[in-house]
């Protein structure tokens, strides 16, 4: 089969800056993706993740910067000069073709022959599990149906890199699982590049290799699904990806830290006076008596809620007051006195 | 047991099927009334008339005959004379080629409108429709003068070898042609603006991002989207163009005849309403026929 002479490259993103009016979108944003590499822009909206992949797709075009894909400068190609192709948030389907014609419109433009085209869009509409919609319009199909065109509608290009820009938003929670699974098995049986954004933190975590968490056109974190929840490096990450307990903290000495209610023990240097610390909440240890372990602190049980796979317990540490999750069958009355271990290897100082 | 009737919801109340279907004949009945007093009854009257004869003085002779078809055709009482024929050929071509003219003019026109910020689009918007505002026969009037001998326009078109030393734009089948263009042009404007402004830009950026060429790209992104708006552009003004006589008859001089000056002629000074009855029915086919067409190719709407 034919394959873009690109396809083998990595993309590259050298300082890109961007903005709109007074807004800055960008702010000198760096980023390298590996060739077959399932990548996620995660961020609040207004973040820049949209405008982000669209200078990569080259709908737009960046003030400052350079996209690369292996050694080639890409950023003053066109969209149809690049092998780049994209899953539009609305799918952008084409309301006057039906499913078929619309897989086979990249194939059609690029003047591939009649054979080839006939063989690869069936090929890809078996793949996506579309092969009975052949002769639908798009304004026939339910939402999930249309993703699975848009997808295949990409991907039988065999691009490079392939962009989603929030592709599942527009679908309901469980087929949004489902089609989640569908996108990882994918990506990892066509082996290309994938660059996700997405809001959701949890579609984040469940696809990706790599997740760069977006916030004010600055990548704020980058790593794998379990280094960014499990090691937040701000606020912002610390609370957009989960739910964490951030304690306000002020610096003792680099093994230290002053709580509001009492010195805790943390295993990373503070880079500060005074900034958070934070920790995940399942990561708060209850004790019905002290035990001679660092960071027990007495606590006072405010509320409990039922979450179905697990409780969780509003506990107030000498008037502050944390969030802990336990195990169903770990069950505290209101109102009864415990102990809550902060154990120092769960501690994240924050860098703010 | 008896079945019991089928309730649904409809604007808040539980009604029936049966109930709705009379409910809305009764709604409809004073327009439905209307239309066929006023529309209906006349056109059958319109295409009896049209297959009898004039009789002596302006009456009416009631012997059905293809006669008033015949004339129309070309046989006249003294052989073959196909004016009638060429004036109704004149009149589609005028109106055909007046409506490719507006909507070459209309197509780049919606989108520059449209590709203005909010406020100043409404400006436009209204600039394009204020001449409307004006009577008919004051605008033609105005071009009269605009294009007369004496005025600018016409030295202009001399100079450059337009036109001959002594002749002016007016009277003529050059100023017919802007009298039609400037008074059909805002309706093709308007439904065209409306799709351009209904535009879903993500479909385009789809045909770019599936590397269509530019062209490609603008007939399967733009044009493809624009489709109906194109075609309610083109009924809008063919269809008034078919039956338009007022501009040809002051701006076309006293050679220049059209099927609206041929029927107006026939009811007025020629006192023969049966063939004057001929033509409005040919007028009218003419009419339904491309609305039938159009409406084919716009798919979905219906503008009948």
């Amino acid at each position: 089969m034919e394959q873009s002479p690109l396809s083998d490259a990595d993309l590259h993103i050298r300082s890109i800056c961007k903005s709109f009016g007074k807004k800055d979108v960008l702010r000198g944003i760096d980023l390298d993706v590996c060739n077959g590499e399932f990548v996620t822009l995660l961020g609040p909206s207004g973040c820049g993740k949209t405008t982000l992949l669209r200078i990569i797709g080259g709908f737009e075009k960046a003030d400052s910067g350079e996209v690369l894909l292996g050694s080639e400068v890409i950023s003053n190609r066109s969209p149809n000069k690049r092998p780049i192709n994209t899953v539009f948030q609305s799918y952008a389907l084409f309301p006057h073709l039906n499913v078929y014609e619309n897989v086979a419109f990249g194939l059609r433009s690029r003047k591939v022959n009649e054979d080839e085209i006939d063989m690869r869009v069936k090929e890809m509409m078996k793949l996506s599990q579309i092969t009975d919609l052949a002769e639908e319009f798009p304004e026939t199909l339910s939402g999930g149906q249309k993703q699975r065109v848009a997808l295949a509608r990409a991907l039988v290009n065999e691009p490079g890199i392939l962009l989603l820009d929030e592709p599942l938003s527009a679908l309901d929670a469980n087929l949004r699982k489902s089609l989640q699974r569908e996108l990882k098995v994918l990506q990892r049986k066509t082996s290309i590049t994938f660059i996700l954004v997405t809001h959701d933190q949890d579609e984040a975590i469940a696809v990706s290799d790599r997740i760069l968490v977006m916030n004010h056109g600055r990548i704020e974190q980058s790593g794998t699904p379990e280094e960014v929840y499990e090691h937040p490096v701000s606020r912002f990450v610390a609370t957009f990806i989960g739910e964490a307990n951030i304690l306000e903290c002020k610096r003792i000495d680099n093994k230290s830290v002053e709580a509001m209610f009492g010195t805790l023990e943390v295993n990373r240097i503070p880079q500060w006076e005074a900034g958070g610390v934070a920790v995940r909440m399942e990561d708060i240890f209850v004790h019905d008596q002290k035990i001679e372990k660092p960071n027990v602190f007495p606590a006072h049980i405010q509320e409990r809620i039922f979450r179905g796979d697990y409780w969780e317990f509003l506990m107030n540490l000498n008037g502050t007051v944390v969030n802990v999750m336990t195990d169903p069958d770990e069950l505290y009355e209101v109102g009864s006195d415990i102990f809550l271990e902060f154990a120092p290897e769960y501690l994240q100082v924050l860098c703010d | 047991m008896t079945k019991p009737p089928k309730y649904e919801v409809f604007e808040g109340k539980l009604t029936t099927r049966c109930r709705m279907k009379w409910e809305g004949t009764l709604l409809s009945a004073p327009g439905m009334l209307t239309l066929f007093i006023f529309l209906l009854l006349p056109i059958v009257g319109l295409i009896v008339l049209a297959f009898m004869q004039r009789g002596a003085y302006g009456t009416i002779n009631w012997t059905p005959s293809v006669d008033n078809l015949k004339r129309l055709i070309g046989f006249s009482s003294f052989g073959w004379a196909p004016d009638n024929a060429v004036i109704v050929a004149r009149s589609l071509i005028l109106a055909t080629v007046t409506t490719l003219i507006c909507l070459l003019i209309a197509f780049p026109m919606s989108f520059w409108i449209a590709a203005h910020k909010k406020s100043t689009r409404a400006l436009l918007l209204a600039l394009v429709m204020v001449p409307s505002c004006t009577n008919l026969v004051i605008r033609t009037y105005a071009w009269m003068l605009v294009l007369g001998a004496q005025m600018p326009p016409t030295w202009i078109a001399r100079a450059i070898g337009l036109i001959g030393e002594t002749d002016s734009l007016y009277p003529g089948q050059f100023a017919v042609y802007i009298g039609m263009v400037s008074s059909m042009l805002p309706f093709a404007v308007l439904p065209l603006y409306t799709s351009v402004e209904r535009l879903d830009w993500n479909i385009v950026e789809a045909t770019r991002d599936l590397y269509a060429s530019p062209l490609r790209s603008f007939c399967h992104g733009v044009l493809s989207q624009m489709k109906s708006g194109i075609v309610a552009s083109i009924i809008l003004t063919l269809v008034p163009s078919l039956g338009m006589y007022v501009v040809s008859d002051l701006l076309g001089g006293s050679k220049y005849m059209l099927i609206g000056n041929l029927i107006q002629q026939q009811f007025g000074s020629a006192s023969d309403w049966p063939f004057g009855a001929m033509l409005g029915v040919i007028l009218i086919l003419a009419s339904v026929l491309s609305l039938a067409v159009f409406q084919k190719v716009g798919g979905g709407r219906n503008y009948v």
